[in-house]
């Protein structure tokens, strides 16, 4: 390289730096600034990379369309990879040098726990889109989620078991976080449902046969039903095994397996299962007057349509968090986040993908078990049960 | 009676793969004395393969047998790229190597495929088979078929023809191999493809049960590990028998204790050997050489 085009390259690198760091100085003083830490790669990125794309893709129609209160949103997404300590250390990052006024991210209970501590001290709110029941209860007056919990995937199937009269239940559990947390949450709304557990077995995140622990359910005297909560390819190893062993009672999942690939790794064997799930993922069977329709049909068309991939409720989640903040950031007419809090917990009466929101100060969820949809597999498709 | 058939149904069809494993470790362990911790990814390598080439609209068995060839040229590719330029390195570093390529092998599955689990058909049919109130699904009767025919390849292969013979010759001196002619290089690259060969049929086998992804190597070598150390470090019979035993300990345990110690079983294994047999049930005295 000769020292004219060194010159020159520098020069040019020079006037980019300094023409953007102009417009971003231009910018800055009218804008809106949302922060988000999600875990767009590493193990979680399942649920983070939808999230991300859903928050990218909104934000921009968002602006397009004038942005809100007349001022654009900017959006700072970091990566913590699901990594709680690396989450922690860029949610203080969102706080101190970006100065956001509110927070939609977390894409796991556990990144979200370490972060939400933060957002208590420095008094921004910071809307979660984990399943843990612990994210709001207790209560943290700063912190807010908008995906149901585990505990309401188990009363949701407790519900269908008493409709069809089922009462002795066989558990088997993935012992990984989900799995793990969901069986205490179903252990300890058994009762409230008349549900007897006759069996409560478990099996290894990356177990490859689970035929042992389902032959010692099937032996289980009176058996019912049984019930896996778990997610990743157990389930569908699980759901296969049970059919190899020709359990005949009803097999439930839950709505950590709800989406195609399950119903594809497990074949033939997950006809007849049911399993809790979003709307979202039966958007177009829903009725005509169901009052969610319009809001998951509109959020799968467009993101469909922008990212050429399957809708997922995770990104789903980030959309309902999303909204919420822009109506509180609408109805409130600024973006002070301790005003932001109390609008947010104000929030009545908003549809969206996972259901209809009604917060309290000592309900920082406000969903209810009509947010769930029971579905039945059935020719290798969800099918609403009634 | 019902409920231990089960469980040894379950315990045999795991146990046979993880013998195929440990036969993969032997081949390579007697013809270099390396330990080759990439022979998961050899495993997951024939599945993830089979179900991208049926993907892309071949034929399963054509799928098969693409995905047996490409595991084995990649397993010819360690040995070229990764192992023989290090020749003269002591054991401990060669195995180090090893490593290095299941983690290199597991990362490249994860960029060319993808990070999603996935399945294959199962041969012939889902439908479970009644045996004595114990059920078995006929694709687990594949995988121990499989693995019967691999063993008794193997076994006419090293003790019937002059090729297998030089493998096993190498192995035991390969120095005296080398001065009464055999190809020394050559024999170390076949041991690298007969090996991979012999993982990705288990991967084949295995993927309609217990489907398959980037990362399933990982466990698999481990329990493959303990399997051979087991029965034995660099003996073929041992590799089966401590396969299936470790299988079989594995269902059982799963079983009767509780399944939170599944995965523990294969370690307490590996460790009490070590422990108590270091050579193993079928291994060779240690002899310490001055």
């Amino acid at each position: 390289m000769s020292l004219i085009t060194f010159l020159k390259g520098t020069a040019a690198m020079a006037a980019v730096i300094a023409l953007s760091a102009g417009w971003a100085a231009g910018e800055a003083a009218a804008q809106i600034k949302i922060g988000s830490v999600l875990s767009i790669t590493g193990p979680a990125s399942f649920l983070g990379d939808p999230a991300e794309k859903t928050l990218r893709m909104y934000v921009e129609r968002l602006n397009e369309a004038g942005g809100v209160n007349g001022e654009p949103l900017e959006l700072v997404i970091y990566d913590s990879e699901g990594d709680a300590n690396k989450a922690r250390t860029l949610a203080t990052r969102l706080i101190e040098d970006d100065e956001i006024v509110a927070m939609v991210g977390g894409s796991t209970t556990g990144t979200t726990m370490a972060m939400s501590p933060l957002f208590e001290d420095a008094e921004i709110p910071f809307i979660s889109l984990a399943g843990g029941i612990v994210i709001i209860d207790p209560v943290n007056p700063y912190v807010f989620k908008t995906p149901h919990t585990d505990r309401m995937a188990c009363e949701k199937i407790y519900e269908d078991m008493q409709a069809r009269g089922l009462s002795k239940v066989g558990l088997i559990s993935g012992t990984g976080g989900f799995g793990k947390s969901m069986r205490g949450q179903c252990l300890d709304v058994a009762d409230d449902y008349g549900i007897e557990v006759v069996a409560d077995e478990t099996y290894g995140p990356r177990d490859t046969d689970m035929t042992p622990q389902l032959t010692n359910i099937r032996n289980a005297a009176d058996l019912q039903a049984v019930l896996n909560p778990g997610f990743g390819q157990g389930p569908a190893i699980v759901t296969k095994n049970f059919a190899q062993l020709g359990i005949d009672v009803p097999l439930y999942q839950s709505h950590g397996v709800a989406s195609k690939s399950f119903i594809e790794l497990a074949g033939a064997a997950a006809e007849g299962v049911r399993l809790p799930a979003s709307a979202l993922l039966v958007a177009e069977q829903l009725e005509e007057d169901d009052p969610q329709k319009q809001v998951v049909v509109d959020y799968k068309t467009a993101f469909e349509a922008e990212w050429n991939r399957p809708v997922s409720t995770f990104g789903g989640h980030a959309y309902d968090g999303l909204m919420i903040l822009v109506e509180a950031l609408r109805a409130a007419g600024n973006s002070d986040p301790e005003e932001l809090r109390d609008t947010i917990e104000q929030t009545s009466g908003f549809m969206g993908t996972a259901g209809e929101v009604n917060m309290s100060p000592d309900d920082h969820m406000g969903l209810d078990l009509t947010a769930f949809r029971m579905l039945e597999i059935r020719d290798g498709d969800w099918t609403i049960v009634q | 009676m019902e409920t231990f058939l089960q469980f040894l149904f379950s315990g045999l069809t795991v146990g046979a793969v993880y013998a195929i494993v440990a036969l993969g470790f032997t081949i390579i362990y007697n013809a270099s004395d390396v330990i080759n911790f990439a022979q998961g990814e050899f495993v997951m390598l024939g599945g993830m393969c089979t179900v991208f080439f049926s993907l892309w609209g071949l034929p399963l068995p054509v799928a098969a047998v693409a995905a047996v060839i490409v595991t084995s040229l990649i397993g010819v590719a360690l040995n070229k790229l990764a192992i023989e330029p290090a020749r003269g390195a002591n054991v401990v570093t060669l195995i180090i190597i090893t490593i290095g390529a299941s983690i290199f092998l597991r990362g490249l599955a994860q960029v060319v495929f993808d990070k999603q689990f996935h399945r294959l058909p199962s041969f012939s049919g889902d439908a479970p088979i009644d045996v004595l109130g114990a059920t078995l699904t006929p694709q687990s009767l594949w995988v121990m078929g499989g693995a019967a025919v691999i063993v008794v390849l193997l076994w006419y292969f090293f003790t019937r023809t002059t090729f297998g013979k030089s493998i096993l010759a190498t192995s035991h001196n390969r120095l005296a191999a080398r001065l009464v002619g055999i190809n020394v290089e050559l024999v170390l690259l076949a041991s690298f493809a007969l090996s991979a060969a012999t993982g990705a049929l288990a991967g084949i086998l295995v993927t309609p049960i217990t489907l398959t992804s980037f990362d399933a190597g990982t466990m698999l070598a481990l329990k493959g590990f303990a399997a051979a150390i087991l029965g034995g470090m660099g003996n073929p019979l041992g590799a089966v028998v401590g396969g299936l035993l470790v299988g079989i300990a594995e269902a059982m345990g799963a079983g009767y204790l509780s399944s939170e110690y599944k995965d523990a079983v294969a370690f307490v294994i590996i460790l009490a050997v070590l422990f108590v047999l270091p050579s193993g049930l079928f291994g060779r005295r240690g002899t310490e050489r001055v």
